[in-house]
């Protein structure tokens, strides 16, 4: 675990192709040993198939859960008292979540590296933060749900923290304008859920005819485009939207689950997801989980270094998902590049701003 | 007031506590109150109090009532 925490102090996109494989090696034994020796469900699973850590193989012949496990089993790798913070999914009625157990060392270090990330991304100060939400998501401080975790999460990189949604999920369109009035000519952070800016912040200004200046502004979204591809709303109609309603420049999304909190695939300036030194993707044949290669689509598994107190360090969304390249982005991040096509078929309605039913 | 006065006020008002509770040995996640919402709260009232933006590192760092009056020196606010 030595060399995770020299990480920790580098820059967040610094492992190349070679580098990444070879520390992965170590890495990822020492996740699976752990998680074996503390989560009983997990060694039954391992020894079920026969799968031997020790030889130290690489990232692509790991065994990796699908996520839905984390909903049917209360899944931990440390004593019950050790855990210091429960993340769920989601906390819509008639849907089962996942149910996520952090301890002390894996919560600190999922906001540790999810700054890291976000700081590389979008840049080291603090920024004046408009929160496209309503401030009751955080009210419940004991069970937190991806939204919640999302917003507390992200608020370490703001300041003067203001929600643009009242308790209704009503646009509150005078504190807009006083927060963006007392922060003239600064760099505005904006952070919400994909599908919520786009119901309630969106459609809210298109249809009281109010346009916003937050050129200057950053849009830093997640969560899914499940429910918008219904509208046939993609990632490009989406920032083109934001721009003509508020101006903004820089539109951010990226991708991650409640099971890997922190680690985060974020979008860079040429518009493609990026895989940091902290996780990883592998893009998987849905119907024999081979690898696929690059520009083929495929199941996503995400791997994260991160996880500690539960064995989510291998995972199989219900994405589908395309590997792009790697090592040869246009913006010099190193790590792959990769894009999130939709969902598979039939799996269940799922992510975390797409569980917000309207009302 | 002296700056450890507003140090332990700023606990007082971002974590709802009892001052008899703010001393030295208090951290994160060791009452319920300092959960990452208390956090989030404490760190808004030190920014104010002191007129300072603290790093997101540091405010990641900032784990117990002691570590705070040393990452506070790096911004120049002694607590004595």
């Amino acid at each position: 675990m030595e060399r995770r925490y020299q990480l920790f102090n580098e820059k967040a996109f610094s492992l190349d192709k070679q580098g990444k494989r070879e520390y992965y090696r170590d890495i990822l034994s020492q996740l699976c040993a752990k998680h074996y020796e503390g989560c009983p469900e997990y060694k039954r699973f391992i020894d079920a198939i026969g799968f031997d850590y020790e030889a130290k193989p690489d990232i692509e012949d790991y065994p990796f859960i699908p996520v839905r496990m984390f909903k049917e089993l209360e899944l931990l790798s440390v004593p019950k008292e050790q855990v210091v913070k429960i993340m769920t999914s989601s906390g819509t009625t008639g849907q089962q979540v996942s149910k996520i157990f952090l301890d002390k060392i894996t919560s600190v270090n999922q906001s540790k590296i999810l700054m890291k990330i976000t700081t590389d991304m979008l840049g080291g100060q603090r920024f004046p933060m408009l929160v496209i939400d309503s401030k009751n998501v955080i009210k419940d401080r004991k069970m937190f749900s991806a939204r919640g975790a999302g917003i507390l999460g992200f608020s370490m990189l703001g300041r003067d923290t203001t929600y643009a949604l009242d308790e209704n999920m009503k646009l509150d369109i005078e504190t807009i304008k006083a927060f963006l009035e007392k922060h003239k000519g600064e760099t505005i952070l904006m952070f919400g859920f994909t599908f919520i800016i786009w119901e309630h912040f969106y459609k809210e200004l298109l249809k009281q005819g109010e346009t916003l200046d937050i050129s200057k502004g950053i849009l830093l979204h997640g969560g899914g485009f499940k429910k918008l591809i219904e509208e046939a709303v993609d990632n490009e109609t989406y920032k083109e939207k934001l721009r003509q309603v508020c101006g903004v420049e820089r539109v951010c999304n990226y991708y991650g689950m409640v099971e890997q909190t922190g680690s985060i695939y974020m979008e860079c300036e040429c518009g493609r997801l990026h895989t940091s030194n902290f996780s990883d993707i592998i893009i998987r044949n849905p119907r024999d989980f081979s690898v696929c290669k690059s520009g083929e689509q495929g199941l996503i598994q995400l791997v994260s270094t991160l996880p500690d107190s539960y064995p989510g360090y291998s995972i199989l969304s219900e994405d589908i998902g395309e590997l792009i390249g790697e090592d040869d982005c246009p913006c010099k991040r190193y790590g792959k590049t990769f894009k999130i096509i939709g969902r598979i078929k039939k799996a269940e309605v799922r992510g975390c701003s797409d569980t917000y039913e309207k009302r | 007031m002296t700056n450890l006065e507003k140090y332990i006020d700023a606990f007082v008002k971002g974590l709802e506590l009892d001052e008899s509770l703010v001393k030295s040995g208090l951290a994160y996640s060791e009452i319920e109150n300092w959960d990452s919402v208390g956090h989030m709260n404490l760190i808004a009232e030190l920014e104010e109090a002191f007129d300072i933006m603290m790093d997101t590192e540091d405010i990641i760092d900032f784990s117990s009532y002691d570590k705070g009056i040393e990452i506070l020196a790096k911004y120049d606010v002694i607590i004595e």
